[in-house]
């Protein structure tokens, strides 16, 4: 398995991290190397195996519906880079 | 006057419990050590104020005869925990300035238990690497001298923001054990997700435990995989080890995936006898073309456990090989989860855009390591349309039948399996930082097995390479057996001898 420049700019779209045109090949090698190392993994016989879900077995634990936590909107905003009123503000999302 | 900061944890816990010491002695002699060790790049935050105000804390609740099992010992953190007002940002850019407004679970337990915070430690950027090279700050210089190099050579070297040829201390708890083996603090707290305890343990000749998965809670921890990041002690001794884990494990409502069965004294477990158990050496750990050195060391080790009455058996791991590259898979398909929230939007970096897609990509183009996007990207491809199935499911199915190679082990009467900790001795500085990113990632290849499997698993150092760099062993235990691990860690820390560590030549 391995990547195209096309499926590369892909990839970081998803990843919504900014790739420059001149950084995509040297990326496109460095996921090749990765995804030959984890081609071997294709040999391997998982018919009828369980994907694993839990990794030490346990009962997810429940707890009444209950508020007991909020009315903290200073100490969620304290680490912002810009807030206004008690929001978080970032540029226009919606044209 | 003894160096205090030579002290074992256990030995310090002692003195100050009967006065001979007071914390706030002990303290100040690890804040003066890190001073002059600052240039090991060790720490990335000093907390000397809070530190004095801890240890004063502690002199008077000791006086008051209410200590703590932790009271007044000072410990490093490292820097993914969350740690109220004190810088966290697990060594990357993209988290530049955050101090969070609560503690981790972790951390509040030792506080809780007495300790005292000496700072944050550095480490490989989100916990990603292993060899803390990929930290925002710089890499981290272990206190071992390189083979033939005197102390004048390595301080020069040291002057030197790369830290070239210097020896890496492993990772990604870096940071945490070159402060341990340096003296720079009693003890440190750090997190494994496929091997970042127990590889650097063995790099720098002291003891790392990755307790059971959901032993300690995750809660406040910034998280890597959320399958497999565990935290654990970095300690000199098993002994001081099993104190330390003692008070970071526990139950905890705020994480789902906590155990909440008790905690056993683990302590209490050290110096029991083996007689009777029985050990697995696994065949498929034994690498083609495997450094002799550390395969006598592993037969060496098979041999002290034999010589204290344990029966010593081969065992088949069958699906070993297929550990690192499945975990190649997992954990940056977690990883591209976790760290999706790191947007520029609610805390740390954010770079300037007019639109709010603009804010993402530029944000995390900047404020995330090369290692990081790499792992980022290859998360997200793996998990996208069309490719779900042949990776992600396929290597959640691989883990399944790794895990079931270790139960398979266990049924049959196994207690512990024993196997090399690392595949070579620590590693010079920017040797590996090279094309192939897989050449990196094939330090783990021992140890991710465990994350995987989610059992427990301790590193002890058992002797010295040809070149005289510490070498370690790895026991590998049942779910929620520690104490087995603990009982038997001592065994090769008494065979082995207690390792003896560089003396100071960076001051």
């Amino acid at each position: 398995m391995s990547v195209d420049l096309n499926a590369v700019r892909r990839i970081a779209h998803l990843a919504r991290i900014g790739v420059s045109e001149e950084e995509t090949p040297h990326l496109q090698g460095e996921i090749n190397a990765i995804l030959k190392f984890i081609e071997a993994l294709e040999a391997v016989d998982v018919e009828g195996v369980e994907p694993m879900t839990s990794v030490i077995p346990m009962k997810l634990p429940m707890r009444e519906d209950v508020v007991t936590d909020g009315g903290i909107v200073d100490k969620v905003l304290a680490n912002a880079p810009l807030t206004e009123d008690g929001f978080f503000l970032v540029p226009k999302v919606i044209e | 006057m003894t160096d205090l900061t030579s002290l074992t944890l256990a030995e310090a816990r002692d003195r100050l419990r009967s006065r001979a010491i007071s914390s706030a002695e002990i303290t100040r002699a690890h804040l003066e050590a890190m001073e002059k060790g600052s240039a090991l790049n060790a720490y990335v935050a000093t907390t000397p104020e809070k530190a004095m105000q801890m240890a004063a804390a502690s002199d008077a609740r000791i006086a008051r005869d209410e200590a703590g099992p932790l009271e007044g010992l000072p410990i490093g953190v490292k820097d993914l925990y969350a740690t109220e007002g004190v810088h966290t940002q697990a060594c990357s850019h993209i988290l530049d300035g955050f101090k969070p407004p609560y503690e981790s679970t972790v951390t509040a337990n030792l506080w809780r238990d007495g300790a005292v915070m000496l700072g944050k430690l550095n480490m490989d950027e989100f916990a990603m690497g292993s060899s803390n090279e990929t930290s925002y700050y710089g890499p981290v210089a272990s206190p071992w001298l390189p083979p033939n190099w005197n102390a004048d050579k390595a301080r020069a070297a040291l002057g030197d923001p790369k830290k070239k040829g210097l020896l890496t201390p492993g990772g990604s708890s870096g940071g945490s054990a070159a402060a341990v083996a340096a003296r720079l603090c009693l003890a440190a707290t750090a997190s494994d997700t496929g091997g970042s305890i127990r590889q650097p343990a063995a790099f720098t000749g002291i003891v790392g435990v990755k307790p059971t998965y959901g032993r300690c809670s995750r809660w406040g921890m910034v998280a890597f995989a959320s399958s497999l990041d565990q935290a654990g002690p970095l300690a000199r001794t098993v002994r001081d080890a099993a104190i330390l884990l003692r008070s970071m494990a526990g139950p905890d409502a705020k994480d789902s995936t906590c155990s909440p069965a008790p905690v056993a004294d683990y302590e209490a477990a050290v110096g029991r006898s083996i007689k009777g158990l029985t050990i697995g050496i696994p065949r498929e750990y034994r690498l083609d073309g495997m450094n002799p050195a550390i395969e006598g060391l592993w037969a060496k080790g098979g041999d002290w456990l034999r010589a204290a009455g344990a029966k010593v058996v081969d065992v088949s791991l069958p699906h070993t090989r297929h550990a690192l590259p499945a975990y190649y898979i997992v954990a940056p398909a977690e990883a591209s989860s976790n760290l999706a929230r790191y947007d520029g939007v609610r805390y740390g970096l954010r770079e300037a855009s007019s639109d709010i897609v603009g804010l993402y990509e530029k944000t995390r183009a900047k404020g995330f390591g090369a290692e990081v996007r790499r792992r980022l990207m290859i998360g997200a491809y793996v998990l996208s349309a069309g490719y779900y199935d042949a990776y992600y499911l396929r290597a959640q199915k691989i883990r399944t039948l790794i895990k079931r190679d270790f139960e398979d082990a266990f049924a049959e009467g196994v207690d512990a399996i024993l196997t090399p900790a690392t595949p070579s001795a620590a590693f010079g500085i920017g040797e590996k930082a090279s094309v192939d990113p897989v050449e990196m990632y094939l330090n783990d290849v021992f140890t991710v097995t465990v994350n995987m499997a989610g059992l427990p698993g301790l590193v002890a150092p058992a002797g010295l390479s040809e070149d005289g760099l510490p070498l370690g062993l790895q026991l590998i235990g049942r779910a929620f057996d520690e104490e087995t691990l603990f009982t038997l860690g001592e065994i090769i820390e008494q065979s082995a001898g207690r390792m003896a560590l560089p003396g100071t030549w960076w001051a």
